[in-house]
């Protein structure tokens, strides 16, 4: 059995604060971190091969400093760790990304027949679910989106089954190996390494892969000139063009200010007064 | 695990990554192990680089160090709530290169320096915390225990570089619980402003920088400084007191930092400036006399771990280096003779520090600590009246400048007795000797 | 990822002649054990503003399997606002997958041609546009907060959070067609319903066999939805951030949602912190909601939490720091401590729905 695990690494968004007293948000000094939602699958897959043995792979798309990431994936335990990173990759978005990956992976197989693709639900910096997808196409793997739980692979049969979260309930799925799985988040339970892993991460010598190792031909497919989709503007959102009835409150007036409040709430929101008349009846 | 290592280092600040550096590239095979997720995460300092104590380890840091800006200009202030009285020594001798000391930002410089010490060929594991100290049945220190799984690891020597809060000292019997009269809180803040306005705001050019003491009533009768240090494109600023204090007042590190932030001659300096971030941390205050035990069998101690701050200077990451570097030397001294690391021979290292400036420092200003706790009229009434005499003196208003001398006087006399003023002299001179 | 890309400078824009042929707007109509995914109602309702901005016909697509319910469903798209309906039935098309899901959506958009294709930001959705924009190599945007056409070059300019969710950014795909774009439920409002507007369908069959589909669904279990929390449709709902300082006092929010009979919502940090579950979580990471009443106490107000909630009709938040961004958007803006003002809201509500009771 040999999985292989796409991750992401992205600025760690949860460690931008909030100041304890003016409440703005700190984001300077945020490390990087790998994708949360990737640590699902990378458990996941470890998980696999504690139970049926084989190897476990992490890859990564990304600059040089992407590195870190990967060694802590290994760290965890994984076997093997490469770093597809060239220049040419800059500026792609998720249909770039996926031929990269794919490119890859179909270059892993060659040397070591790959029975499942992983990848997290999305990223945090993306938020798309776009490039797990992606991979599964362009493989031309059936794609399990959502699992929530494996509940079986067979190794002999060639199928794996698993529980798949829909809107109002889950699936049951079969399918054939091999696939591509992007896991649920609150699956399971990120596993702690062992020291020796950790020794192990430390001292291991990176693989890295630019667009020819990684078995890319066309460079229209990837970074800049592959990517459909193009950022026009980045901005924060305006202010409402009408500003809020402001009040400002010390502790004596709290009681009077509430009631003054729903009074003046039911004249301007006639459909919040209906909302609450509803209620009261 | 079977493998064993000559040297480990616990922590990756200052003192942790001087010490592992120096033995690694002494060619000591060294582990160096960290809680926080990257070395330094758990690192707050104003901060100064002091160049000296660097060189000694690292001789080129300059070449490759991310470094803010070297300080040509010091200025001290005495506040009052309006005011400040201040004396200011800025000198074109500190503008002549290789410069005396910098501003850094910690998460820069330490992502820098622990990339050093890899390079040099120490291992580096981070987001591990050692649990407890390995030692064999004669009681001597042979190794540590992590949190992970298969966490044993033996080494001939561990040197704990673990911070102020060393629960791992505590652990082990070297060190007491911290003295909450023996620790400062102390919050800073960062203010992104451009490099432009820093410098005209602050009169200087180029990576030329400035740095800002101030004491007085900023700290509420409270044991404690505050700062201002110009970076690149950035302003720090931050405020501490003793966490002794902070516990017998109301106000909270944060309040005081709001308040040192709006008098009226710090706001100007922040205006217009983006805060991006904020920490809060512990700094050793106790002097000379906290501190600890700092070697035995099979251990030593550096750093903050061992108290070793100059809280009159506020020097400390100098003295956590030089801390580190001179462990360090101990051992591969030790090392190449084919002595074992017992207490009888790393005493060597306590000789060492006590002939260098780290323990003279400490020595020298040992008795102010004490001093200052029993006598807050340094704190409040002298940086009152000094304040209030310089405006007095300074506002032309009619009046003849001997009445005025004599209201000074009087004001003085007012708040103190002649022999309490005169108490007072003798004992600031006592501690400063 | 598309937030990497660099921003283009606008210039003037050729569209590439072969794409000039692509004109539509479709949405997916997903649906889900008999019941349509009210998230494409929503969608339905701004495709047709942005179909009236270019100028051509808003189309639903309907993959199910033989039977009543796909017209039935054409006939509710109609009502929503759709022009016309493509319908495409095969036994295959029973229950979701991705492979015969895929493979019939792009034999319909290779065969009809649309320039825009909509799709909910479900668990179905997503997959399924991921999917099919990889096969039609097209862009797409996910989770898109707002829509609109940038006349010029008849493009869709589609907005989302970025930066972890403390900023917005504009994506477009310019010269691929179809552009696709992903809005999660209730971000959009739920159109007027029209009893009686009418529509045509269009038939197009599937050819692929069930033997050449390789994944099987083996059962569906349905959620036990009793005691789960129903945010993203509830009338009121009162959210606490962070800035109650304590989980103890998250209690306030509760009291206050009991005399209302209001949902409980919650921030991301708190969500993290363990003083509500996931499910309460309001946000772009979490549930998107569209009340009428939104009342927010000791929350920042920071984009993140801002996408998840901006579509309410009133809102008052309560936040101790005057310059809290939440003012910048919210209706009614109080500037005190939370835990005096909630509890003195409850009474005041409390004693507002006994009186109107007692009217009534």
């Amino acid at each position: 059995m040999h999985s292989v695990v796409c991750i992401k690494q992205v600025p760690d968004s949860a460690q931008i604060r909030v100041h304890p007293v003016t409440n703005t948000i700190m984001r300077q000094g945020v490390p990087a971190i790998i994708n949360p939602y990737d640590l699902f699958a990378l458990e996941e897959a470890l998980r696999l091969k504690d139970k049926h043995g084989g190897r476990v792979t992490v890859i990564t798309m990304g600059p040089p400093q992407a590195e870190a990431a990967l060694r802590k994936a290994l760290s965890y335990g994984a076997d093997e760790i490469i770093l597809v990173t060239d220049k040419a990759f800059a500026g792609a978005d998720t249909l770039a990304t996926s031929f990269a990956l794919a490119s890859a992976i179909r270059k892993i197989h060659e040397t070591h027949p790959v029975t499942l693709v992983f990848t997290g639900k999305q990223t945090i910096d993306g938020d798309t679910a776009q490039v797990g997808p992606g991979i599964a196409k362009r493989l031309e793997l059936q794609l399990l989106t959502y699992v929530s739980r494996i509940n079986e692979v067979d190794e002999g049969e060639g199928t794996i089954t698993v529980e798949r979260r829909a809107e109002g309930g889950v699936q049951l799925l079969k399918t054939a190996l091999p696939c591509l799985v992007t896991m649920l988040e609150g699956t399971n339970d990120m596993r702690r390494g062992s020291l020796p892993d950790q020794l192990r991460a430390a001292r291991h010598e990176m693989t890295r892969w630019d667009r020819v190792a990684a078995g890319i031909e066309d460079v229209t497919r990837i970074g800049l000139k592959g990517s459909p989709t193009v950022v026009n503007k980045v901005f924060t959102p305006s202010p409402r063009a009408e500003k809020a009835e402001m009040v400002t409150v010390d502790s004596g007036r709290a009681a009077d200010l509430a009631v003054e409040l729903i009074a003046r709430l039911g004249q301007r929101f006639p459909v919040v007064e209906a909302e609450l008349a509803r209620r009261a009846g | 695990m079977s493998e064993k290592f000559d040297v480990i280092v616990v922590g990756a600040g200052a003192s942790g990554n001087a010490a592992a550096y120096t033995l690694a590239k002494a060619g000591l095979k060294v582990l160096q192990l960290e809680r926080g997720e990257t070395p330094g995460a758990k690192n707050v300092q104003g901060a100064i680089l002091y160049a000296d104590a660097l060189e000694r380890i690292i001789p080129d840091f300059r070449e490759e160090a991310p470094l803010e800006r070297h300080i040509i200009e010091q200025r001290m202030w005495v506040m009052d709530e309006r005011s400040y009285v201040g004396s200011h020594f800025r000198s074109d001798d500190f503008n002549k290169p290789p410069y005396n000391r910098y501003t850094i930002i910690r998460a820069r410089f330490d992502k820098w320096f622990s990339d050093k010490v890899k390079e040099a060929g120490a291992l580096v594991i981070c987001e591990t915390t050692v649990k407890e100290l390995l030692r064999d049945d004669a009681g001597k220190v042979i190794g540590v225990e992590v949190d992970r799984a298969d966490g044993r690891i033996h080494a001939d020597l561990v040197i704990l570089a673990d911070g102020v809060n060393s629960t791992l000292a505590r652990k082990a019997g070297f060190r007491p619980e911290l003295d909450p009269k023996h620790v400062a809180l102390a919050v800073k803040e960062i203010h992104f402003l451009p490099k432009d306005v820093i410098e005209s705001r602050f009169n200087i050019q180029d990576e030329e920088g400035v740095v800002i003491e101030m004491m007085g009533k900023i700290t509420h009768g409270m044991m404690g400084t505050g700062f201002l240090y110009t970076n690149s494109d950035s302003i720090s600023v931050g405020v501490g007191c003793l966490l002794s204090d902070f516990m017998e007042q109301k106000i909270t590190p944060y309040q005081l930092l709001e308040q040192l932030k709006a008098h009226p001659s710090v706001a100007p300096m922040l205006e217009g400036g983006e805060m991006k971030e904020y920490a809060a941390h512990l700094i050793p205050e106790g002097g000379y006399n906290a501190i600890p035990q700092i070697y035995g069998d099979g251990w030593m101690i550096v750093g903050d771990s061992g108290m070793f701050v100059n809280a009159v200077h506020r020097e400390g990451s100098n003295l956590a280096m030089t801390t580190g570097r001179i462990a360090a030397e101990t051992a591969i001294e030790l090392s190449r003779a084919g002595k074992a690391m017992s207490a009888a021979n790393l005493a060597l290292y306590r000789k060492r520090l006590d002939d260098s400036f780290v323990i003279k420092d400490l020595k020298k200003y040992k008795d102010l600590p004490d001093l200052l706790d029993t006598n807050k009229q340094f704190l409040t009434t002298y940086p009152e009246l000094l304040n209030r005499s310089a405006y007095a003196m300074l506002k032309v208003d009619g009046e003849d400048k001997r009445s005025k001398q004599k209201d000074i006087y009087r004001g003085f006399r007012a708040e103190r007795s002649l022999l309490g003023l005169l108490g007072d002299a003798y004992k600031l001179w006592r501690a400063f000797r | 990822m598309s937030n990497n890309a660099p921003v283009k400078k606008k210039r003037k824009f050729e569209l590439d002649p072969r794409l000039a042929a692509y004109k539509g707007v479709w949405v997916f109509i997903e649906h889900e054990r008999g019941q349509v995914h009210p998230v494409s109602w929503e969608l339905l309702g701004e495709g047709r503003k942005l179909a009236d901005m270019l100028g051509v016909e808003l189309a639903g697509v309907v993959l199910a399997a033989p039977g009543d319910d796909g017209k039935r469903f054409c006939h509710d798209a109609f009502a929503y606002g759709a022009d016309l309906c493509y319908l495409m039935e095969s036994p295959v098309l029973k229950d979701y997958r991705n492979d015969p899901f895929t493979r019939g959506m792009t034999e319909l958009v290779n065969t009809y041609q649309p320039e825009v294709l909509l799709l909910g930001a479900t668990t179905q959705g997503r997959d399924l546009a991921g999917s099919v924009a990889t096969t039609l190599l097209t862009g797409l945007t996910a989770d898109c907060t707002s829509l609109t056409i940038d006349l010029d070059n008849r493009s869709l300019a589609a907005t989302r959070p970025t930066f972890g969710g403390s900023l917005l950014c504009t994506i477009v795909t310019l010269n691929y067609r179809p552009q696709m774009a992903t809005v999660r439920p209730r971000v959009m409002a739920m159109p007027e319903r029209q009893e009686g507007r009418g529509g045509r369908i269009v038939e197009h069959p599937l050819a692929m066999a069930e033997e050449s589909i390789i994944t099987k669904v083996l059962d569906y279990i349905p959620d036990d939805s009793r005691d789960k929390p129903q945010l993203p449709f509830a009338d009121i709902i009162v959210s606490g951030g962070k800035g109650l300082a304590k989980a103890e006092n998250f209690q306030l929010v509760w009291d206050l949602a009991r005399v209302l009979g209001a949902e409980v919502g919650a921030s991301r940090p708190v969500v993290q912190a363990g003083w509500a579950e996931l499910d309460r979580q309001v946000g772009q990471s979490g549930k998107t909601v569209r009340p009428k009443l939104y009342i927010a106490a000791g929350i920042s107000g920071a984009i993140q939490h801002r996408v998840g909630m901006e579509g309410a009709d009133c809102i008052i938040a309560i936040n101790n720091d005057p310059n809290a961004p939440i003012f910048d958007f919210a209706h009614y803006g109080i500037v005190g401590d939370a835990l005096q003002i909630l509890p003195a809201l409850t009474d005041a509500f409390r004693q507002k729905l006994a009186t109107t009771r007692r009217a009534g």
